[in-house]
């Protein structure tokens, strides 16, 4: 009889219908939305070019001269088809090239913003007191610093080049993620499980790692695509500057040498890098919008 | 009132000790020897030694960190390396030039965008709404180099309608020089600044206190105007306030295409030259802007809004 009831209890769990985590439930509901997941397709089309650059596999030869200086974009080959610039080099093999360092600098600067945002917003929300306070005046201070001015100062001093580019926007980045993070851990600390995991024993770093970190984590990821844009756009504009990366192609570069070519009438550099930027920048915020909306629980 | 004042006051101090450290840290500490980049890498040894003394850098960095402290509180940046003049002196000089620009600007586009919320937020969840939104999400998307880049080009070079660059006081010149930065200036922001104020309104559209005003037969334009604007009116001066100080960083880029010799020119060719004085004078003046705008915001805010309670 009870061996019965057991067998019974068992397959009305079987049965029942299988929760799906946050994760699973945000991703059916991204797929429910066409554009974005097209965006989402744009987006790794992006990546997998500079992927593919990173390998060596395509445009690692964007120094090559194909053919006169400044020739039109035309059908001659597909190398032409943005036309060429004053070396008579392929401007989309730059533009290509360009992609790389575009993707490259989103996504290191992500990667420095990211963790020193969670680790401190999360230390600061969940202890509060004397570490809230000093990471809150941390945090106010260098808000307090226009980011173009800190990002700017940062690079002069760390040199020019993709490096100091990157670590610049990094650490220029991090504060939105911190105070948003420190918010959602004030709200969680005192919540049910929260409180559950304590009384069975959770210490601080279980508490803090296991149970609240992976139940705001969502924010993250919302936040990283619009990271993730500013960082390329702040490039664009750094290496316009003269700020930004030396010798190799990006688009910043390619708008910078365009200002000259204009007058001329050399119009497709600016083109392509401008045509480049767009489709990527847009589909970073329509991917963006569309994960907030994915992620919010609230939203179902 | 007055007690929270004194206290938002009293709460800036540790922050603009905060950004001087950060600043002084950067310039002083993660930059390397300033006079080693003042002078290049020829110069003798002894003339090194002599500029060191001569700008108090061979004292330990703690007193060097007070002496920048005191630069601060008496606004005294010292001389800048390329020009030999007064930073902050450059900077008075320089502050009209670029108001004359970002003012317009910015007033524009303010008025502009907020009326167009209203209308989409009037048109929500129709087929006008939805163009607003692609339209300023695109508008956003397109790299603002390029937006000054074409209008420089097709409209100051090609069609002539303005000059191509420079700036001039003169009453009956002014005009003609900002009238295209102005025009950038607007384009360059309606697309964020529309997406912001919709989402405002929308969020006040969707109220009790709407639905009330609705019910009790208001017509949808004293709904708009009179509940929603008003309503809306929190948010978007804090937004507004805040934005004041960025006025001069924002037309950085503007600045330096149209060749208007205001601060964002400055600034770049600051960094160009990595002229240090100039730099840090910026950095703290700016920041130091930006906290008493984040000081005024708190105190409007508690004005406006009378639910804000001041603890």
């Amino acid at each position: 009889m009870t061996t019965a009831t057991a067998n019974m209890s068992e397959e009305i769990v079987k049965k029942a219908p299988k929760g799906r985590s946050l994760w699973q439930d945000a991703w059916i509901r991204l797929k429910k939305d066409k554009l974005a997941l097209v965006c989402l397709y744009i987006f790794s089309f992006y990546v997998t070019l500079a992927i593919l650059v990173k390998l060596g596999l395509i445009a690692s030869n964007w120094g090559d001269t194909i053919g006169k200086e400044y020739s039109p974009p035309s059908l001659e080959s597909w190398r032409h088809i943005f036309g060429t610039d004053i070396f008579g080099r392929s401007v989309l093999m730059k533009t290509i090239y360009g992609a790389y360092i575009s993707m490259t600098v989103g996504f290191v600067s992500s990667m420095i913003a990211v963790p020193i945002g969670v680790v401190l917003g999360s230390l600061a929300g969940y202890f509060g007191g004397w570490i809230d306070d000093l990471i809150t005046w941390f945090y106010t201070t260098v808000s307090n610093i226009p980011s173009i001015l800190l990002i700017l100062s940062l690079a002069l001093v760390l040199g020019k080049g993709l490096t100091s580019i990157n670590i610049a926007l990094g650490l220029a980045a991090w504060v939105g993620i911190c105070r948003l993070i420190r918010g959602e851990f004030m709200k969680h600390k005192e919540r049910e499980y929260v409180q559950a995991a304590r009384s069975l024993g959770g210490g601080h770093s279980r508490r803090i790692f296991v149970h609240i970190l992976p139940n705001v984590l969502h924010l993250v990821i919302v936040n990283f695509s619009f990271l993730f844009m500013g960082a390329i756009k702040t490039e664009v504009i750094l290496s316009y500057l003269g700020l930004g990366v030396q010798g190799v192609p990006s688009w910043g570069t390619m708008i910078d040498e365009a200002k000259l070519e204009l007058a001329r009438g050399v119009w497709w550099q600016l083109g392509a890098a401008t045509l480049a930027m767009t489709v990527v920048v847009l589909a970073l915020n329509i991917l963006g919008d569309a994960l907030r909306d994915a992620m919010d629980p609230k939203l179902k | 009132m007055f007690n929270f004042i004194i206290r938002r006051l009293l709460y800036a101090i540790p922050i603009i000790i905060g950004i001087a450290l950060i600043t002084f840290l950067l310039f002083n500490v993660v930059g390397g020897d300033p006079v080693l980049q003042m002078v290049g890498k020829h110069a003798t040894p002894q003339v090194i030694e002599e500029l060191r003394a001569e700008m108090g850098l061979n004292r330990p960095l703690p007193m060097q960190f007070v002496d920048f402290l005191r630069q601060i509180v008496t606004f005294d940046y010292g001389r800048s390396y390329s020009s030999k003049r007064d930073v902050l002196g450059m900077m008075i000089q320089a502050a009209p030039v670029s108001f004359t620009l970002a003012f317009p600007g910015f007033i524009i586009s303010l008025c502009l965008s907020i009326s167009a919320s209203l209308f989409v937020a009037f048109w929500r969840g129709t087929l006008v709404d939805r163009v607003f939104v692609v339209v300023s999400v695109l508008m956003i998307s397109v790299p603002s180099l390029a937006y000054i880049l074409f209008g420089q080009y097709f409209l100051a070079y090609k069609v002539g309608l303005f000059p191509i660059s420079g700036f001039s006081f003169d009453p009956t010149q002014v005009f003609s020089y900002i009238a295209l930065p102005v025009l950038i200036w607007v384009v360059l922001s309606f697309g964020g600044e529309l997406r912001f104020y919709r989402t405002v309104m929308l969020d006040e559209i969707n109220q009790d206190y709407i639905r009330t005003a609705r019910s009790k037969g208001l017509n949808e334009r004293v709904v708009m105007f009179k509940h929603v604007l008003k309503n809306a009116m929190i948010p978007i001066i804090t937004s507004v306030l805040i934005q004041i100080p960025f006025l001069i960083t924002g037309a950085l880029l503007l600045e330096s295409f149209f060749a208007i010799p205001g601060m964002g020119t400055q600034l770049i060719d600051a960094f160009n030259t990595s002229d240090l004085p100039m730099i840090k004078a910026q950095v703290m003046v700016f920041s130091i802007l930006y906290v008493v705008f984040n000081i005024l915001t708190d105190i409007c805010y508690s004005l406006v809004d009378p639910r804000v309670t001041i603890k």
